[in-house]
């Protein structure tokens, strides 16, 4: 169960924070749809949603999101999907249902670095950049990596306009569960950005499959071969959905399945 | 905590304590339709609409709903009055449980999707669960209550 | 017929889909004290010390029992006519917990918070346990699950052996199992396991309490047996049964989930030693912890046939893994293996040996099936692996083998309670039919034929797709143990009330009754008010289990209507002066060959208040006398993904038959949502448990049940049936309609894959691991 002693609405990021780092229990409330899941005794229950922080702009060379922007939202967003050939509402239409869909936030999806998410695997293999209250702007893939410096708030995130194809796989024992495996694929140009998430740990992109794809002709041969690169330079573990050894097998299936549809693109 | 909510048309202004669920506001209100099945937002009968978007209540804090719209299956009855002749024509309500957040979602459902396929009547229903029906009676009668809607605005 | 074989719309419809407040925890008194168990971590474990200081202090918490505040009553939860045939190994409360999320504790607190509160800052401390958690080890282990010497079982010839951690050894022989085999020429050993499957109905358990007006103790609960909850109620608390009252309200959902009492006895308990209301609800993490799941089996079959395929021995061995509780242990298992070898009347022998023992698994319980889905999972797999090894049509193998209309086996003589030597006929079953209409409407041939045209196509594509089939049975009620009463009741102005202890729990049965009602007294439905169901008021009915409601309560309902009927012409003939064999009651009126005549409404207004001066009512009861089993084919198609495994269902077509529905629609709904509760069973249902003992899936995010999406193409038909014994011909449906599923699609799988899927569930990694090893 989670307790909350004081709930507010911050007018301003700056009271929001200050509230924040104000005591130890404090915490921010983002969509509050896995809140109930944790046990957390919060203090001050400090929520974002007063902040005007949804919104999908689409800018020249950009878009920024705000971190209460909603999954459906992000899935729905005409402008994201023709830029990143359907890349989020791949990720994201599977996802449990639309009503959660519908409170489940980017912002505290991003800042809780979940091990299951889809998105943030689709997330990962666009140029994107977390703006952060205090700490500023950080690259998705450090803040993946290594989480905030210090207690922080996440107020928007830039994804950068490439030309380019995305495809996004994913494995599922039934339609509501979490993936047993997921896979997020960018080509920009002849540059190759490869994600693999729910390994079942959290998204991350595998170089040395990136390196070896790029300039690759994507023959049978090669796929297999930046199968085998993937399978070996990331780490896989076991969990209820799944085994080591079947995600690393499937980590390779679904890279070729991205593959495939990137020929299918290019013919 | 106070928090100013429109419920079904009615503004009301309710006492609440800050880690109260929507949910449970709503039901001591007296919605007795907002139904509650599972504490991880997986099965979908607590469905209502906050401002025309349907949520799950039992995942929601109440105070989020602070100046916004609620609408639960109470305050769709007329509305609803042809879904629930298809669905209970088919059989298809059972045990009725998850017949409310079903309800929700198939009016969600009309709203954002303009003649939505098969596929994406399931989709924007995969959230919610029946464990009686088996969901082939559901289908039919969300496709026909959606035929039947058509129309009805032509007309 | 006029009002029954007619779908009309459920009774309740407009209520429960309008989300009107008649469910349990809708109806509760507002001032309830809340009631929440703390359950156990561990799978075994003694409790050396209970420190309920910091619970206490928690505002609004009234009360923290343990074990040593209760008195010590052994009994069972399971909801099973007396003497129950399931062990006495429950306590409300003891010393001992036997498996994660057993009972520790009882919080009570004046809301929901307060005691949720004061069941986390409940300090317990355990001296741990080895567990027995393989199954397969547990009996004669070193650990016994149940040391305690209290417990015991009502009946003496189930083969409980708590010193063994055996709930029960049973078994069955007809024939020389041993020459049969021998004679076979070709003979198959395989050894299947079904998982733990949770019913996972929508409402959660959940009861209230209150004491009424005169002191007594009421009970509403949402459950499937009122009065196996009233008489164990009674036995628990220690109270006398007359000072209890049990009332169901509308229930959201059941599947066997509610055949055990659960959530009752708190309510119960607090309320008795307070004098308040109080009500529990469960969370979804209770029902996972603190309920129960589809029993495990483990099945070793031996398969014995001539080259032909005649099937002439059939040896089927169980273990079932009742957990640490026994509740419907024995029955299950018997299940497993009575309402499948009943299958193959043709054998020249078969037998069955049952086991069920304890573990500090979860125990096992009622889910629709009730071991027959566990069994035919095993020999319809089987059935399937032997036409593979003989190279016959799985069509044909059962064609040639299997129990057909006017046939019977002596298997029925042995499992009937009461039976006789004279053989027990099969005059309704329509088990052909269902396999010829199922073979014309999947296109059996043709659809083999097409995918073996298009195999080398879907290679390409990643894809293989397979057929296969399997049939079932269940029974209609149990005969000469469970039974049913009604009472009718005629009105002043015409109109009836139907009391029936039968409990509704979303099937319909309240709808099907009144039809059932009317047809008997030949008014129209709206005429027929029913009520049900209430210890109080309503005439016993043993419960919503064993696909009894529509065949035994419908058949206490003719009962009762008949005798209506008579007592109507009786005072009929006094009313219009007449001869009572001159009398008929037809179509709401009582008429005289003479030519006299009076309406029902007319007639029931004189006699209440101008002459005569007469209530009339009227009580049936019935027991079922023999099996009247309903009948399925299923047939499914699945598509395989040949890199990951994942399998997908393209079409299932599902013939039953249930004799002459008396709801056709309602009854077409429980089948289809019986396939797709198989569905899930096939491919990814599965209670999962850790190393120690721990529960994995513990909601609705671990355990996950089929959605919209992951349906396929589901094409029911009922068969025209018709049973001599049945209400109007019917026989119940509630349960078979999910036991051909699983072994219809495994045998898909092998036939699009070569992997043969002996353990459910069929997940993509057993059937990647399966392509994998054949590729060795």
């Amino acid at each position: 169960m989670i307790t909350i002693r004081t709930y507010f609405f911050p007018e301003t990021l700056e009271a929001a924070y200050e509230k924040l780092t104000e005591r130890k229990n404090n915490a921010v409330i983002g969509g509050g749809a896995y809140l109930k899941l944790g046990s957390k005794a919060i203090g001050t229950a400090v929520d974002l949603s007063k902040l005007g922080l949804e919104y999908i702009n689409e800018e020249e060379t950009f878009f920024e999101i705000g971190a209460m922007t909603t999954f459906s939202k992000m899935m729905l967003n005409e402008g994201l999907n023709k830029h990143f050939t359907n890349l989020f509402q791949q990720s994201i239409e599977d996802i449990v249902g639309m009503q959660l869909k519908n409170m489940v936030t980017v912002g505290a999806t991003i800042y809780s670095r979940y091990g299951f998410s889809d998105f943030l695997t689709a997330l990962l293999v666009t140029d994107t950049k977390v703006k952060l209250f205090k700490a500023g702007w950080v690259s998705l893939e450090e803040f993946l990596e290594q989480g905030p410096a210090e207690r922080d708030i996440l107020e928007k995130i830039r994804i950068e306009k490439r030309k380019g194809f995305y495809n996004f796989q994913e494995l599922r024992g039934s339609s509501s569960d979490y993936s047993i495996i997921n896979l997020a694929l960018a080509k920009e140009g002849e540059e190759y950005r490869v994600a693999v998430g729910a390994r079942p740990t959290r998204a991350k992109l595998a170089l040395n499959t990136m390196e070896f794809l790029q300039n690759q002709e994507l023959t049978n041969e090669n796929v297999k071969k930046a199968g085998d690169i993937l399978s070996g330079e990331l780490a896989f573990g076991t969990n209820v959905r799944g085994s080591k050894e079947y995600r690393q097998s499937m980590a390779k299936v679904l890279l070729k399945k991205a593959l495939q549809e990137v020929s299918k693109d290019e013919n | 905590m106070k928090i100013n909510v429109k419920i079904n048309g009615k503004e009301k202004a309710l006492e609440i304590a800050p880690d109260d669920y929507l949910s449970e506001v709503l039901r001591r209100e007296g919605h007795l339709g907002v139904k509650k099945g599972c504490d991880t937002g997986s099965c979908g009968v607590c469905t209502i609409h906050v401002d025309d978007t349907a949520v799950l209540s039992c995942g929601m804090l109440a105070a989020k709903a602070d100046g916004k719209t609620v609408t639960t299956i109470e305050g769709v009855q007329e509305k609803a009055e042809r879904i629930r002749y298809e669905l209970g024509k088919r059989g298809v309500d059972q045990c009725g449980y998850c017949a409310p957040g079903t309800i929700m979602s198939i009016l969600y459902l009309e709203k954002v999707v303009k003649d939505p396929t098969e596929e994406e009547i399931n989709r924007y229903m995969k959230g919610n669960y029946c464990r009686c029906s088996g969901y082939v009676g559901q289908l039919e009668a969300v496709k026909s209550y959606l035929e039947g809607q058509k129309h009805e605005v032509c007309e | 017929m006029k009002y029954v074989n007619d779908s009309i719309k459920k009774i309740d419809s407009e209520a429960l889909l309008k989300g009107k407040g008649v469910y349990t925890d809708d109806l509760a008194p507002r001032d309830a004290l809340w009631i929440k168990v703390v359950r156990s971590p561990h799978a075994s474990a003694k409790i050396s010390n209970i420190d309920d200081r910091l619970t206490r202090k928690v505002p609004g918490v009234e009360m923290v029992l343990t074990y040593k505040d209760l008195q010590r009553i052994p009994f069972t939860r399971a909801g099973q006519c007396y003497p129950e045939l399931s062990p006495y190994d429950k306590f409300i409360l003891d010393e001992y917990v036997r498996h994660v999320g057993d009972d520790v504790a009882i919080i009570v607190a004046e809301n929901q918070k307060s005691a949720e509160m004061g069941a986390k800052r409940l300090k317990v401390s355990y001296e741990i346990l080895d567990p027995v958690l393989d199954y397969r080890k547990a009996e004669g282990h070193a650990t016994l699950v149940h040391p305690e010497e209290d417990n015991f079982i009502p009946v003496d010839f189930v083969g409980y052996d708590r010193k063994k951690n055996l709930a029960c050894d049973i078994g069955f022989e007809v024939g020389e199992i041993k020459e049969a085999l021998k004679e076979s020429e070709v003979v198959i050993q395989k050894t299947y396991e079904s998982q733990a499957q949770a019913q996972a109905m929508m409402e959660t358990q959940r009861a209230y309490s209150y004491e009424d007006e005169y002191g007594r103790l009421v009970v509403v609960s949402s459950t499937q047996i009122p009065f196996h909850v009233r008489r164990t109620l009674a036995r628990a608390l220690d109270m006398p049964m007359s000072k209890i009252r049990v009332i169901k309200p509308r229930i959201g959902g059941g599947f066997g989930s509610k055949q055990s009492i659960h959530a009752e006895f708190y309510p119960a308990l607090i309320t008795k030693l307070t004098g308040k209301p109080s009500k529990i609800v469960y969370s979804r993490k209770d029902v996972f912890t603190g309920t129960t799941s589809r029993h495990k089996m483990q099945f070793d079959i031996t398969l014995g046939a001539t080259k032909e395929g005649k099937i002439l021995g059939i040896e089927m061995n169980a273990l079932s893994d009742t957990g640490a509780y026994g509740e419907h242990a024995n029955t299950t298992v018997g299940a497993a293996g009575k309402k499948v070898l009943t299958l193959y009347n043709k054998v020249k022998a078969c037998s069955f040996k049952g086991k069920a023992v304890y573990t500090n698994n979860l125990p096992g319980g009622a889910l629709r099936g009730f071991g027959v889905t566990q069994g035919t999972f095993a020999l319809e797999s089987a059935v399937n692996e032997l036409a593979e090894v003989l190279k016959i049509d799985p069509v044909k193998l059962r064609e040639m083998n299997m129990i057909n209309k006017g046939e019977t086996t002596p298997i029925y003589n042995i499992i009937t309670k009461g039976a006789g030597p004279e053989p027990i006929y099969m005059d309704s079953c329509e088990l052909e039919a269902c396999v010829e209409k199922g073979k014309e409407l999947f296109g059996w041939e043709n659809r083999k034929n097409q995918i073996e045209k298009e195999k080398s196509s879907l290679r390409k594509k990643g894809k293989a797709r397979g057929t296969g089939m399997a049939i079932a049975q269940q029974g209609s009620g149990l005969p000469n143990i469970d039974m049913a009463g009604a009472t009718i009741k005629l009105n002043d102005d015409g109109f009836f009330t139907l009391l029936v202890g039968a409990t509704d729990i979303g099937t319909g049965s309240d709808t099907i009754l009144s039809q059932i009602a009317a047809e008997t007294l030949d008014v129209s439905t709206d005429k027929i008010n029913i009520h049900a169901s209430d210890t109080d008021v309503s005439p016993f009915d043993s419960g919503a289990y064993a696909s009894s409601t529509t065949y035994t309560s419908g058949n206490a309902v003719i009962e009762a209507c008949k005798k209506m009927n008579a007592l109507i012409k009786e005072y009929g003939s006094k009313v219009l002066e007449e001869k009572i064999e001159d009398i008929s009651f037809q179509r709401g009126n009582i008429q005289s060959t003479s030519g006299k005549e009076i309406s029902l409404e007319e007639f029931s207004n004189k006699i209440t208040y101008s002459m005569l001066h007469q209530q009339l009512t009227a009580t049936g009861s019935f027991v079922p006398k023999k099996a009247a089993p309903p009948y399925m084919a299923g047939f499914a198609e699945v598509e395989v993904d040949l890199d990951t495994g994942k399998v997908e269902v393209l079409d299932f077509v599902g013939v039953v038959d249930c004799g002459t529905a008396i709801n056709p629609v309602l009854a077409q709904v429980q089948t289809e949502g019986g396939i797709v509760q198989g569905l899930g069973m096939a491919l990814f249902e599965e209670v999962k448990v850790s190393s120690t003992g721990k529960l994995k899936s513990n909601s609705f995010m671990e355990y996950k049940i089929p959605t919209r999406k992951d349906i396929c193409r589901i094409q029911v038909k009922l068969i025209e049936g018709h049973d001599e014994t049945g209400p109007y011909g019917a026989k119940s449906i509630g349960e078979v309609v999910i036991n051909t599923v699983p072994p219809a699609i495994v045998e898909a799988i092998y036939q699009a894959v070569g992997v043969r899927i002996r353990t459910l569930p069929a997940t993509p990694e057993k059937v990647w691991h399966g392509m994998d090893a054949n590729k060795g």
